[in-house]
């Protein structure tokens, strides 16, 4: 088991440093974009936010939305390639586990989050004097973020039945979600309303947690978040582990 | 004798309602080289679909080696090796990577896969490759890596489904010798395929599958030994007569050289004979149909 899982592993990695210049760089320019134009350009003019000035503030919901769509965009293309070019069946005809086949595509999924991620992390660097409250916060958020959005990308890969149907989703679901999840503003200047409403977004819990373990200020309890997170993981989960043992347009 | 692979009362029924396979009873004996033919849409790619885990069966029951399918499926898949019709391999890795991929995924580790992947690559004529992406190989190429990554991690029993699907004449007989040579060593091999020549020339038994269900299952002597007629085609060097001698077989012209027999109750020796007492002297002698090929149009209902 541990060799399927780590042949997985290693598959994906090889896969999307293979294509490196899709994969990897393009997400450390824009992001280091976004930061250069919102933070360090309109920055000055919006002022502190949560305490900070408002380039520290945004650096945190900046990378995570890398790890977001990185880890979601890992899984979703490589699962849905696999079907699409019927490699799938490498892993159909042998004795490999269902949970090592989810595992080895999550595990996947967290590397590119975490190399994306850090290379946001190091392009910012050279821009910003980066501080870190607690770097235990900073990891713990990273990874269930990066699990949570993998499982996703897994999820909609399985229901995926064309090229289309693999962007509609980042494109109509999670870039909205990432965008309302607070990640270039607290949502303590929302009206109420929009307060409680982002409180039904996961991301906010993310972005709110992440925060906090770079700025040391959260608007909700760190515990709240981490269990929204751990909560939403095993949900998704046990779907991902029904549908791949279903064989939900995997198998007829 | 344990079966190495039994099935019974094997039955597919599709989401549309379109029933692949009815109640298909079938064993194949170790070391067995068994053919299972049939024309498009006849269900073997349904059956070799189930057998390997790609399809799930409407009911039935499926023993490979002995071991039931539903209750040992891990145990299953280590004993088969499947060579599939269509390509089914990421076209964007490296040769090498899917053979060493392929292992892993049966819990080979990486250093023995390599050596395992060197031994098949180079059989396969194929170790030049090893470091291009699969999408580069010919169709030929691809064959040979699919039946390459099927042999990785040792199998009892192949299952080859249209192995020779765009190979070249040479590399088919190459193709035809390593699978003899598996065979050989004890390996069972279950073949599908298209070139009826392919499954006379290396199958000692055989399965017709017809709308879903076998229609025939003997030795392929026996099945060839039901074809009493042999129609040849006869190549002269001289003009042939106007007049056709009239002999104990059917003559029909087909050009000023040649002729076509139909030899019922006459073999060749004394069809040869007969021909040059009436002047026709013979130079070349060609099969004009593959007798497997009429017996297999006569079960299947397609003979014109």
């Amino acid at each position: 088991m541990w060799i399927a899982y780590k042949t997985i592993v290693v598959k994906e990695i090889l896969r999307f440093t293979r294509i490196w210049v899709q994969t990897i760089f393009p997400p450390v320019i824009t992001t280091s974009l976004y930061l250069l134009i919102f933070g360090g350009l309109m920055g000055e003019r919006i002022g502190d936010m949560q305490g900070v000035d408002y380039l520290h503030f945004i650096i945190p919901g900046i990378i995570l939305m890398t790890v977001i769509q990185n880890s979601y965009a890992n899984t979703v293309s490589s699962f849905f390639l696999a079907k699409f070019n019927n490699s799938i069946e490498e892993l159909l005809i042998s004795p490999v586990s269902y949970w090592v086949i989810l595992l080895g595509y999550i595990s996947g999924g967290i590397v590119r989050g975490f190399v994306v991620g850090l290379g946001v992390f190091i392009a910012v660097s050279f821009f910003v004097e980066l501080q870190i409250y607690n770097i235990w916060i900073v990891l713990m958020t990273f990874l269930l973020t990066a699990i949570l959005f993998s499982l996703a990308g897994f999820i909609n890969a399985v229901f995926a039945k064309s090229f289309d149907d693999i962007s509609i989703v980042p494109t109509f679901i999670l870039m909205p979600m990432t965008y309302l999840g607070g990640m270039f503003y607290s949502v303590e200047i929302l009206p109420e309303f929009w307060q409680t409403l982002s409180k039904f977004n996961p991301i906010y819990y993310m972005v709110d947690s992440f925060r906090m373990g770079f700025l040391g200020s959260s608007t909700t309890d760190l515990l709240v978040s981490m269990s929204v997170l751990i909560t939403m993981i095993m949900m998704l989960a046990i779907v991902a582990f029904y549908l791949l043992k279903k064989g939900v347009n995997i198998k007829t | 004798m344990l079966q190495a692979l039994s099935i019974s009362n094997l039955t597919k029924t599709y989401a549309n309602n379109m029933k692949a396979l009815s109640s298909v009873n079938l064993s194949v004996e170790q070391g067995d080289f068994f053919a299972l033919l049939g024309s498009n849409g006849a269900g073997k790619t349904t059956m070799i679909g189930i057998i390997c885990s790609l399809l799930n069966k409407t009911s039935g029951e499926v023993l490979v080696l002995g071991k039931d399918q539903s209750k040992h499926l891990n145990e299953v898949k280590r004993m088969i090796g499947l060579m599939p019709q269509e390509f089914n391999f990421n076209p964007f890795e490296p040769v090498e990577e899917i053979l060493v991929n392929q292992a892993g995924y049966y819990g080979i580790d990486r250093s023995s896969a390599k050596a395992q992947a060197e031994i098949l690559l180079k059989r396969m004529e194929l170790w030049d490759k090893r470091l291009d992406m699969a999408k580069s190989l010919s169709g030929g190429m691809k064959r040979r890596l699919m039946l390459a990554r099927a042999l990785i991690h040792q199998p009892k029993i192949l299952i080859l489904d249209e192995p020779s699907a765009g190979v070249d004449v040479e590399i088919r007989r190459s193709m035809w010798k390593f699978l003899r040579e598996l065979n050989d060593q004890g390996m069972t091999i279950i073949l599908t395929t298209h070139y009826l020549e392919e499954a006379e020339s290396l199958c000692r038994n055989i399965a017709i599958l017809d709308k879903g269900k076998i229609v025939e299952k003997t030795s392929m002597k026996k099945l060839l030994a039901r074809v009493s007629q042999q129609v040849l085609i006869l190549e002269s060097t001289e003009q042939l007569p106007d007049i056709l001698p009239t002999l104990d077989f059917k003559i029909e012209r087909l050009d000023a050289y040649s002729i076509q027999v139909s030899l019922n109750d006459v073999n060749i020796s004394q069809a040869l004979i007969a021909l040059s007492e009436n002047k026709i002297e013979i130079e070349h002698v060609r099969s004009a149909q593959n007798r497997l090929e009429t017996l297999f149009l006569r079960l299947t209902s397609k003979a014109g």
